[in-house]
């Protein structure tokens, strides 16, 4: 199994330090969540951790060996990030969107093999996709478009899955089914999911192992329902809340205070 | 499924063939030959299909042969390798960029050679042989691209900006290119005019040997790399995180885009519009990039450039019309009939 971990990885953007010195090892085979506030850097960590963002100092290390020092191609064989909100461009099929996760596994003279084969039609299956397969991607709905992306990075057919923000612009009901695709394709084939997620009562629900970034480093890591007490949920999203169990799956439910409409009596009321 | 397979034994070689690209791509193919022939005999003397079938059987006589070997032929060549070459230049660019406007005349890379060879004409004007004008026509669209790449390098080369710095450029060099022609004596200007226009008027053999090398090495080049282009059209993020050295085939896309529009506009001139109108008329009948893509670009705008050329040359005569005129003429409209037919899809 592929491990993954930083190593006293220092991060920036421009002048502004991102993380600092950070030490994280990410669970094998578990769906690990980063939340944190905008801004707190959790979109560049996991950039950096996909090595599409070179670090300051220190090192993302892929078994044991830093990522840096892996070839571009080798790496993309065993790690898979689909970043924030991909474009296609007009036209292209969600069938040769899907073909171009078998990339990294191709060469000038192999550019369809069985295997290839193989997986593309996998990938679309697992997704739900292969029935639209021939439509466009422009001409999808919001949450088929991201499921024509996850096939893509699924046909890459890596051990290790990163996804910068999946659920954006998606409504409720797609969130969840994107989320439950991952969560069963997690249980069924064992890879490692890393995701960052704004919804913090998603992650809780759906992550193994929840990280919690602020001030340049993590604050809390965990499984959600030890690690996510009020105290830190305050401290790190800065904003006063409740903490309630989830009815549906008992994991940690978070209501934010705030203003907006009070009725004073019960909704049943007269 | 319209695709069929090819794989060796032990899957050495595999490839996916999409068999109504394949189809578009011979369609392309014997229009080129329907042309190809047409042009071949039309001129100041037409030719018939017995008279072309006794030339090529060496059973002709020596007029015959002149006009056909020596006047038309290098002409058709020269024709069909510039607009090839500034075809598939522009489908790449357009590729890089993600920009459908996006053509070697935007972004600098002819401008580069206009500046050069205008220059050559007015400030060498008599003092230095015509005959070295492509090669610095070649070397004005180099450097330029050079300095364009230069310019938009910020930890590596972004489509955004090498457009931006592109169009800056072009502006600049067309600038230039204009006060040398205001500031030339009229001869001089009007020989300019019609090398910006582009005009392929006189092609001989030696003009066909000198842009031949280019085509045969970077045109199929263009074929290979195509499938690293199209990965960088799903942005720079997805082609690095599937294992693509973006820059660094960036680059070489950039290489083989300027060798090839760098040597078509030494040789024709600043033809416009091919570059442009070829790979949208490509992209239309084979679909997004990939190796089809090159092949009927280079098609597209070798039937454009032919046809055009034809026209020049017959429409007016005795005249002769610069090439360039004509190549919007004939590219437009079948392009707007393309997007006419396809609005409701």
């Amino acid at each position: 199994m592929t491990m993954l971990k930083t190593r006293a990885l220092t991060l920036s953007y421009g002048q502004s330090p991102i993380i600092n010195e950070l030490d994280l090892k990410i669970p094998s085979q578990k769906i690990t969540v980063f939340v944190g506030r905008n801004g707190c850097g959790k979109s560049t960590l996991l950039r950096a951790i996909s090595r599409l963002l070179k670090p300051d100092g220190g090192a993302v290390l892929l078994d044991g060996k830093a990522i840096s020092k892996w070839s571009t191609k080798e790496v993309a064989q065993q790690l898979a990030i689909l970043p924030q909100a991909p474009l296609a461009p007009e036209g292209l099929t969600v069938k040769d969107l899907v073909r171009q996760g078998r990339y990294p596994h191709q060469s000038l003279l192999s550019q369809w093999t069985k295997e290839d084969e193989r997986l593309v039609n996998k990938a679309l299956a697992d997704t739900g996709m292969s029935e639209l397969a021939e439509r466009t991607v422009d001409s999808l709905s919001g949450g088929q478009r991201q499921r024509a992306w996850i096939a893509m990075i699924l046909a890459q057919n890596t051990n290790i899955l990163l996804l910068d923000e999946p659920t954006t612009y998606l409504d409720m009901a797609h969130q969840v089914e994107i989320l439950d695709l991952l969560y069963e394709l997690n249980l069924r084939d064992r890879c490692t999911i890393v995701m960052v997620l704004h919804d913090l009562n998603l992650a809780c629900r759906y992550a193994h192992h929840i990280v919690a970034l602020a001030d340049q480093t993590v604050v809390a890591e965990g499984a959600p329902e030890k690690v996510m007490t009020l105290s830190t949920v305050e401290a790190v999203f800065d904003m006063k809340c409740e903490l309630l169990r989830d009815p549906i799956f008992g994991t940690p439910l978070f209501l934010p205070y705030g203003k907006g409409r009070h009725l004073s009596h019960s909704m049943s009321g007269s | 499924m319209n695709e069929r397979v090819y794989r060796s034994k032990r899957e050495k070689v595999s490839f996916l063939i999409n068999l109504s690209e394949l189809m578009v791509i011979a369609v392309l193919i014997f229009l080129l030959l329907v042309s190809f022939i047409i042009s071949l005999s039309a001129g100041g003397k037409w030719l018939s299909l017995a008279e072309l079938s006794s030339v090529a059987a060496g059973l002709a006589n020596a007029e015959m042969n002149l006009v056909v070997f020596e006047l038309r032929l290098p002409r058709i060549i020269v024709a069909m390798l510039a607009g090839a070459s500034l075809s598939v230049a522009g489908s790449i660019l357009q590729g890089i960029i993600r920009n459908p406007l996006a053509s070697p005349d935007i972004i600098g890379i002819s401008g580069g050679g206009s500046l050069a060879a205008i220059a050559y004409i007015t400030l060498l004007s008599g003092k230095a042989s015509i005959h070295f004008l492509p090669i610095a026509a070649f070397c004005g669209a180099g450097l330029i691209s050079l300095l364009i790449y230069m310019l938009a390098w910020k930890k590596g080369i972004s489509p955004v900006r090498l457009i931006l710095i592109g169009i800056g450029i072009s502006a600049i060099t067309g600038a230039l290119t204009m006060l040398m022609i205001t500031l030339s004596p009229n001869a001089s200007a009007s020989q300019a005019y019609i090398w910006m226009t582009g005009s392929i008027y006189g092609s001989s053999w030696v003009n066909v040997l000198s842009l031949l090398p280019w085509s045969l090495v970077f045109i199929p080049l263009a074929f290979m790399y195509s499938r690293h282009l199209r990965l960088q059209e799903l942005g720079d993020d997805v082609a690095a995180a599937l294992g693509s050295s973006v820059q660094q085939q960036r680059a070489v896309l950039l290489v083989i885009s300027v060798a090839l529009a760098g040597s078509s506009v030494a040789v024709a001139g600043a033809v416009g519009f091919v570059g442009l109108i070829g790979p949208h008329l490509a992209r239309k009948l084979t679909g997004a990039s990939n190796g089809s893509l090159m092949v009927s670009s280079a098609l597209t705008g070798s039937l454009i450039v032919l046809l055009a050329d034809t026209l020049a040359r017959t429409v007016f005569l005795p005249k002769d019309i610069p090439v360039g005129v004509f190549t919007a003429a004939v590219g437009a409209p079948f392009f707007i009939y393309l997007l006419f037919r396809n609005r409701n899809n």
